[in-house]
């Protein structure tokens, strides 16, 4: 569980984030959505310790997140940046396997994660490859499985953070993806993930929180948030709203 | 990509190529030595009671041991500085020298040659002691400079410590070159020297800072070698793998600082040393540390060896420096392996 209060963020200056209060629960998964320079980057960033707010508070576990030692914080927070600049030929099982660094538990257990991890990622076939003649989408699977793996099998307390994790991937395998991430989210842990897409979020998320200009829009179920309103606001884009003809989620359509 | 070699397999030619290394460069020179003299020779050094000639006895204990010596501990510490610094910029052709800790090491023995010729040369049985001193200073300095201008709230700027060490590398070589416009025939010889790298007229004196060095180099890194690994994905997927990164840079920069700043100071400016070893290891091995580590250690240590036997015998009886050698041997490889690269992209 990972909450913040009246969270106050700036970059260089700049004020990005006002009095942005939230909590992840456990089990569920929370979609952040927000037109390009709202401030979900920003908002993930504070949430895992990368920048310190300016006013507010951000606790993990009822602890101040500047109070955990780092290494046991890794074992509870997991985070999967939009883009990895990783330029060495590791192989993909090393790749995942540096998520098992915070852990101590030991080489069998690891490798039988990491094939886990990978499973669930849907990137299994890619074990032993080289990671550098990765395409774009399968590095993308390949770190997904590495923030897994660090948090495998996953329970209450702990906390997935996830930027854009289907930004490269075919429609396939943004499903396959959001999927995994579901099942993960199911054996106890808080996953946020920021999204653009508003369809997938409509479908994966149990919440949704619709960021505008640094401010909460709304916060809710999907259904309470994706209103033709809220989305014309935050996105200026006229859209009709209608539902999944199947599994009754909203479905946005734009005009 | 995969390993060229199990890692066994690997190791065990590392070890052999080491062996091979040491045997050429105590048995190589002027006195030709057979395997069993050598052996009696080396175990009557140490104390053991054989005998051997005495006059092979003398080349051993006095110029072959502490030369080769002097080598192995300069290639094996060059060698991981480079594995160091390649992890901190997280770039497979980062040197160690781009963070100035050669140029400044160099300059500081530049000063001291040059300001011992001003005052009427230095005393001979100080003069190693106040190089070596001076070289260390030089190369620390230059480096916490680098690290100050790299730093911001708190944290390194790896971009702006590579620029800031490019800028103070390039003004250390040019007030080198100054000292060498202004400086007499003799003291421009010894200045040559220093640039260029040698291991000729090594001392037990002028190894001893070395090992120790080479020892802490041996002791630390390896245990950072998982958090090396960790921040070959970048610094922010490493801190929140718990890697506490702001004392795995310092560290980082600290023993590179102490490395080439002794490896300098003991055998002068050995270029490329510290840039192909870890590539090779990385060609031969995979990227991990773990491997990583002892293996440039190793293979650093017998290419020094090699290249130093090498401009012993090239042009017999005098000597090229062996910054020569390595550069001779470094830069057509380097740019094949850039050529290489670039293909493979």
């Amino acid at each position: 569980m990972l909450e913040c209060q009246h969270l106050a963020l700036a970059r260089g200056g700049q004020r990005i984030i006002e009095d942005l209060s939230l909590s992840l629960r456990d089990g569920e998964v929370l979609a952040v959505l927000g037109p390009n320079g709202a401030g979900k980057s920003t908002l993930l960033a504070a949430l895992c310790g990368e920048l310190a707010p300016l006013g507010g508070s951000v606790q993990l576990a009822g602890r101040a997140l500047s109070a955990w030692p780092a290494s046991e914080r890794a074992q509870r927070l997991a985070v999967l940046p939009q883009q990895s600049s990783l330029s060495f030929a590791f192989s993909v099982d090393e790749v995942v396997g540096m998520g098992r660094l915070p852990h101590a538990s030991g080489q069998q257990r690891d490798a039988a994660i990491v094939h886990e991890a990978l499973q669930a990622a849907d990137a299994a076939h890619l074990r032993g490859r080289n990671y550098l003649e990765l395409s774009g989408g399968e590095r993308q699977r390949v770190h997904l499985a590495r923030v897994l793996a660090q948090l495998w099998p996953g329970a209450a307390g702990q906390v997935l953070l996830l930027d854009e994790p289907t930004s490269m991937l075919d429609p396939l395998h943004q499903h396959v993806t959001l999927n995994a991430v579901r099942r993960f989210s199911a054996a106890g842990a808080a996953v946020m993930v920021i999204l653009h897409d508003l369809n997938l979020a409509a479908r994966f998320a149990d919440r949704i929180l619709l960021l505008h200009q640094g401010r909460a829009q709304a916060l809710g179920t999907p259904h309470e948030v994706l209103t033709e309103a809220n989305v014309l606001q935050v996105f200026e884009l006229p859209v009709i709203l209608s539902q999944h003809p199947e599994l009754g989620c909203p479905w946005v359509i734009p005009r | 990509m995969k390993p060229l070699l199990s890692r066994r397999l690997a190791f065990v030619l590392l070890g052999v190529l080491l062996l091979l290394a040491l045997w050429l460069s105590l048995s190589v020179g002027p006195v030709a030595m057979d395997v069993a003299t050598l052996l009696r020779a080396l175990a009557a050094t140490l104390g053991m009671p054989l005998q051997a000639p005495e006059q092979a006895q003398l080349i051993v204990a006095q110029i072959r041991l502490p030369r080769t010596l002097l080598g192995l501990a300069a290639g094996g510490v060059l060698a991981l500085c480079g594995v160091a610094m390649q992890g901190l910029f997280r770039n497979p052709l980062a040197d160690p020298g781009l963070i100035g800790v050669s140029s400044g090491a160099a300059l500081g023995a530049a000063l001291m040659i040059v300001l011992g010729a001003s005052l009427g040369g230095l005393a001979p049985a100080w003069s190693p002691y106040l190089l070596s001193l001076s070289a260390f200073a030089g190369g620390l300095l230059v480096t916490a400079l680098v690290y100050r201008l790299g730093r911001r709230q708190g944290r390194v700027d790896v971009a702006t410590m590579l620029l800031a060490g490019v800028a103070l590398a390039a003004l250390a070589g040019a007030m080198i070159g100054l000292l060498q416009y202004l400086a007499d025939d003799a003291t421009l010889r010894t200045l040559t020297f220093w640039n260029l790298g040698s291991l000729n007229g090594a001392s037990y004196a002028r190894l001893w800072p070395l090992l120790l060095v080479a020892a802490l180099l041996l002791w630390r890194l390896p245990r950072w070698a998982q958090g090396l690994n960790a921040l070959l994905l970048g610094e922010s997927e490493a801190r929140h793998l718990g890697v506490d990164i702001e004392q795995l840079k310092r560290q980082l920069i600290l023993l590179t600082a102490l490395g080439v700043g002794a490896a300098v100071a003991a055998c002068g400016m050995i270029g490329f040393v510290g840039l192909m070893v870890p590539h090779l290891m990385r060609l031969l091995l995979g990227p991990d540390h773990r491997s990583l580590i002892p293996a440039s250690m190793l293979a650093g240590a017998s290419l020094l060896l090699l290249a130093d036997v090498l401009a012993r015998v090239l042009i017999a009886p005098a000597e090229l420096p062996i910054g020569v050698v390595t550069a001779l041997l470094g830069a057509p490889f380097f740019l094949y392996l850039l050529i290489k690269g670039r293909a493979h992209a």
